[in-house]
C-alpha cells in the first residue's frame, strides 16, 4: 500500500482547487440575494424563478436543445459510418489522406471552420437559423464520433461478422444486426460526445446563426457583456448539474455491467 | 476388402464433394496456395495440417467464401463456387475464436443462421432444441456467451454451425483454445458428432496428434503445397518425403547412399566403418543416389548383448533417458556421433529398469521396419 505523503497531498489539493474552484464560486453565488455578483447578501432561490420566468432563456435552451438532439444525431451517423468504412475496407488508393482528412476538424481554429461554414451558406444563400447550426454542428462534431467508434472498431473482433456473413447475413444486415449491437455503447457515447459538444458551442454557433436563432451560448455571452447577473450563475449551475448526472448515470451504468461481466465470467470458469 | 471400410477416396466412382483444381492464392507477391489439386469426398473427416503460414487457414477460408483464388477453380459438389459469395454457399465455419455473438444468449447464437432462412418459429425452434442436445447445452440457453466456459462455448460454436445441416461443415483450430485434457475429450466427442450428422468436416489444424486421432484422411502442407495425402496409419507408416516423416511423430532420418541389392531390397552406406543398412522398399533408387532411411524410435529393438540375426543392428552407449510414464526414450550415440532414439514401452518398474546411463546397448530394427526416401 502507499503511504500518505505531504507532496501528494498538497499536489492534489492544488490540482482540484484548480480545476473546481471557479464552479464552486459560480454554483455559491447562484443562490445569492443580492442582485451584485460580487457581494454575498444571504441565501435565496429567487433567480431560479427568474430565470423561469425568462422568455428569452427559454426560447435559447429550447433552441439550443433542438441544435445538439438534431446534429449529434447526425454527427453519429456519418461519422460512425466513415469509421466504419475506413477500418474496415483495408487498404485502398489514397486511405491515409482520407483519414488524415477526417481528423483534421480537430485541430482546426474553430474561427476557421465558423467562417468557412459562414461564406458557404452565404454562398448558396441558405438562410441562417436553426438548419445552419444543425448543419454546422454537425460539421465539426462528426470527427469527434468517428474517432470514438473507429478506436472501438479497431479491437472489432472481425470473424464475427464473417461469422454473420457465413450464416446467411448480407454484408448491411452483418452490420445491423452484429456489429452495430456491439459497438452500441461507443456509438452512444459518440452521440452524448457531439451533443455536449453542440451544447456549449460559442464560435461556431455565432458564424453559423442568423436573427431568427439564439443558441444558450450566444445568449449567455451576450448577457455577460452587458454585466453579469445572478440569473446567468443559475442558468450554469443547472447546466453543470445536468452534465453531472449524466456523466455519473453513463460511467455507472458502463461500470455495473462490466463488473458484473467480470463476475458472470468467473462463476462459468468455476462451474 | 472388407465392405464396411470407409475409403471413397479409393473408388474410382465417387465423385468428390469439394473439388480444388489448379488453385493458387496469391497476397501481392506472396503465394500462398501453389497450383494446388485436391479431392475430398461426401462424409469425410478431412484434416488439412501443417505449420504456421503453409496455407491450410487460405485454404478454408477460400471454401467459406472469405477470400477468393487468384486462379483455378472450387467446386462444391460439382458446382463451381468461387463467384458465390459467403452467405450464398451451403458451408458453415466454426472459428478458432469461436466469435459467438456476445449480446445474443446461447439459444439466439444458434438459431442465429436460420432465423436469416426465414425458417417459420416452431421449426426453428425445434433444429435448436436439437442442436442443444447435440451438443449437451440444453441447460445453458438463456445465457449469454461470457456466462459459460470455454468447452462449452466451444459446443456452443458447433452446434451453431451445425444448425443449418450444412453439406460442408468448416472447423478453424476448434480445439486450440481448451486444455489438453479436455481437448481429447472434445475430439472424441466431435467424431461421434461428426459420425450422427453425416457431414462433411475439414478441420485445419495444427496439431498432429489431433489431426490423426479425428481425421478420415490427412493432407500435410508446406509452404502452399501439399506434401502428402494419406490416412493417418499412411502418413504415419508411409511417409513419402522426409519432411512429412519428421513433421508427423518422432523419427530417426539416416542420410546415406543407395546401393542396389536385388529385386525391392537395398543396401545404405551411411557412415565410415559402419556396416551398411539393409532396407526393403518398392521404390526404385540408383546406385549412389542420396537417400533418407526414416525410423520410428518405436521400431527399435534395444538390448544388452548383439542380437542374431537381425536385418540391421549398431552398437552404442546410452546418452540420454526420457522417461514419459508409459513409455522411455532412450537416446543412444554412436561411435561415430550420431544420436538414435529408441522407444519401449515400460512394462515392468522403473527399478527394474535393465538400462541406464553410459551403458552399452545394441540397436536393432528389420529391414522393413524403416522407409527409404529419396527426398
Amino acid at each position: 500500500m502507499s503511504r500518505f505523503s505531504w507532496f501528494n497531498a498538497v499536489s492534489l489539493t492544488i490540482g482540484f482547487a484548480f480545476l473546481y474552484i471557479p464552479m464552486i464560486i459560480l454554483i455559491i453565488f447562484s443562490f445569492n440575494e443580492s442582485k451584485l455578483v460580487t457581494v454575498w447578501a444571504g441565501f435565496s432561490t429567487k433567480w431560479y424563478g427568474e430565470l423561469l420566468a425568462n422568455e428569452a432563456f427559454l426560447d435559447a435552451a429550447w433552441v439550443t436543445l433542438r441544435v445538439a438532439v438534431f446534429s449529434s444525431t447526425l454527427a453519429t451517423i456519418l461519422g460512425t459510418a466513415a469509421a466504419y468504412v475506413l477500418i474496415r475496407s483495408g487498404r485502398f488508393f489514397g486511405r491515409t489522406l482520407f483519414s488524415g482528412m477526417i481528423y483534421a476538424p480537430l485541430v482546426m481554429p474553430e474561427v476557421i471552420t465558423g467562417l468557412s461554414l459562414l461564406l458557404l451558406f452565404i454562398g448558396i444563400g441558405l438562410e441562417r437559423g436553426v438548419l445552419t447550426i444543425v448543419l454546422a454542428h454537425t460539421t465539426f462534431s462528426m470527427c469527434y464520433v468517428s474517432v470514438v467508434v473507429s478506436s472501438r472498431l479497431a479491437t472489432f473482433d472481425k470473424s464475427l461478422e464473417e461469422a454473420a456473413l457465413d450464416l446467411g447475413c448480407s454484408s448491411a444486415q452483418a452490420f445491423r444486426l452484429v456489429t452495430l449491437p456491439i459497438i452500441a455503447p461507443a456509438v452512444i457515447s459518440g452521440w452524448l460526445l457531439a451533443f455536449t459538444l453542440s451544447l456549449d458551442d460559442l464560435v461556431i454557433a455565432s458564424f453559423a446563426t442568423g436573427p431568427s436563432a439564439t443558441t444558450l451560448p450566444i445568449k449567455i455571452f451576450s448577457a455577460v457583456r452587458l454585466g453579469v447577473s445572478p440569473e446567468i450563475n443559475a442558468l450554469s449551475t443547472i447546466m453543470i448539474a445536468i452534465v453531472t448526472v449524466g456523466v455519473i448515470t453513463a460511467s455507472l451504468l458502463s461500470k455495473r455491467k462490466l463488473v458484473r461481466e467480470r463476475e458472470e465470467e468467473f462463476m462459468a470458469a468455476r462451474s | 476388402m472388407n465392405s464396411t471400410v470407409f475409403a471413397p477416396w479409393e473408388d474410382p466412382e465417387q465423385k468428390p464433394l469439394i473439388r480444388f483444381q489448379n488453385v493458387t492464392k496469391k497476397f501481392g507477391s506472396f503465394t500462398a496456395i501453389d497450383n494446388l489439386s485436391l479431392d475430398i469426398y461426401e462424409r469425410e473427416f478431412f484434416a488439412l495440417l501443417g505449420p504456421s503460414g503453409c496455407g491450410k487457414t487460405t485454404m478454408m477460408r477460400m471454401l467459406a467464401g472469405f477470400e477468393n483464388p487468384s486462379s483455378g477453380q472450387i467446386e462444391l459438389s460439382g458446382r463451381n463456387i468461387v463467384p458465390v459469395p459467403p452467405n450464398k454457399r451451403a458451408v458453415n465455419m466454426m472459428f478458432q475464436s469461436y466469435a459467438l455473438f456476445p449480446h445474443l444468449t446461447i439459444w439466439e447464437n444458434i438459431a442465429f443462421g436460420l432465423k436469416r432462412e426465414g425458417k417459420d418459429k416452431e421449426t426453428i425452434a425445434t433444429r435448436v432444441h436439437e442442436m442443444l442436445r447435440l451438443t449437451r447445452l440444453e441447460r445453458f440457453a438463456k445465457r449469454k456467451p461470457h456466462q459459460i466456459s470455454g468447452g462449452q462455448r466451444q459446443r456452443v460454436a458447433l452446434a451453431r454451425s451445425l444448425a443449418k445441416a450444412p453439406t460442408l461443415l468448416l472447423l478453424d483450430e476448434p480445439l486450440g483454445a481448451l486444455d489438453a485434457k479436455l481437448r481429447q475429450d472434445t475430439q472424441f466427442e466431435l467424431m461421434d458428432i461428426q459420425e450422427k450428422t453425416g457431414t462433411t468436416f475439414v478441420i485445419v489444424t495444427h496439431d498432429q496428434e489431433e489431426a490423426m486421432t479425428v481425421a478420415s484422411r490427412v493432407a500435410v502442407m508446406d509452404e502452399g503445397k501439399l506434401m502428402q495425402v494419406a490416412t493417418p496409419d499412411r502418413i504415419y507408416e508411409t511417409p513419402n518425403s522426409v519432411y512429412v516423416a519428421d513433421f508427423i511423430g518422432d523419427v530417426n532420418i539416416i542420410e546415406g547412399r543407395s546401393r542396389f541389392l536385388e529385386e525391392g531390397q537395398y543396401e545404405i552406406d551411411w557412415a565410415e566403418g559402419q556396416q551398411a543398412l539393409h532396407a526393403a522398399t518398392s521404390a526404385k533408387f540408383d546406385n549412389g543416389q542420396t537417400c533418407y532411411m526414416a525410423i520410428r524410435p518405436e521400431k527399435i529393438t534395444i538390448t544388452a548383448d548383439r542380437p542374431e540375426a537381425a536385418d540391421n543392428c549398431v552398437q552404442g552407449k546410452i546418452h540420454d533417458i526420457a522417461y514419459l510414464g508409459n513409455l522411455s526414450t532412450y537416446h543412444v550415440e554412436l561411435p561415430n556421433g550420431t544420436i538414435i532414439k529408441a522407444q519401449t514401452a515400460n512394462t515392468r518398474r522403473i527399478a527394474r529398469r535393465s538400462f541406464t546411463w553410459e551403458d552399452q546397448v545394441w540397436l536393432s530394427w528389420t529391414a522393413t521396419a524403416g522407409v527409404m526416401l529419396a527426398r
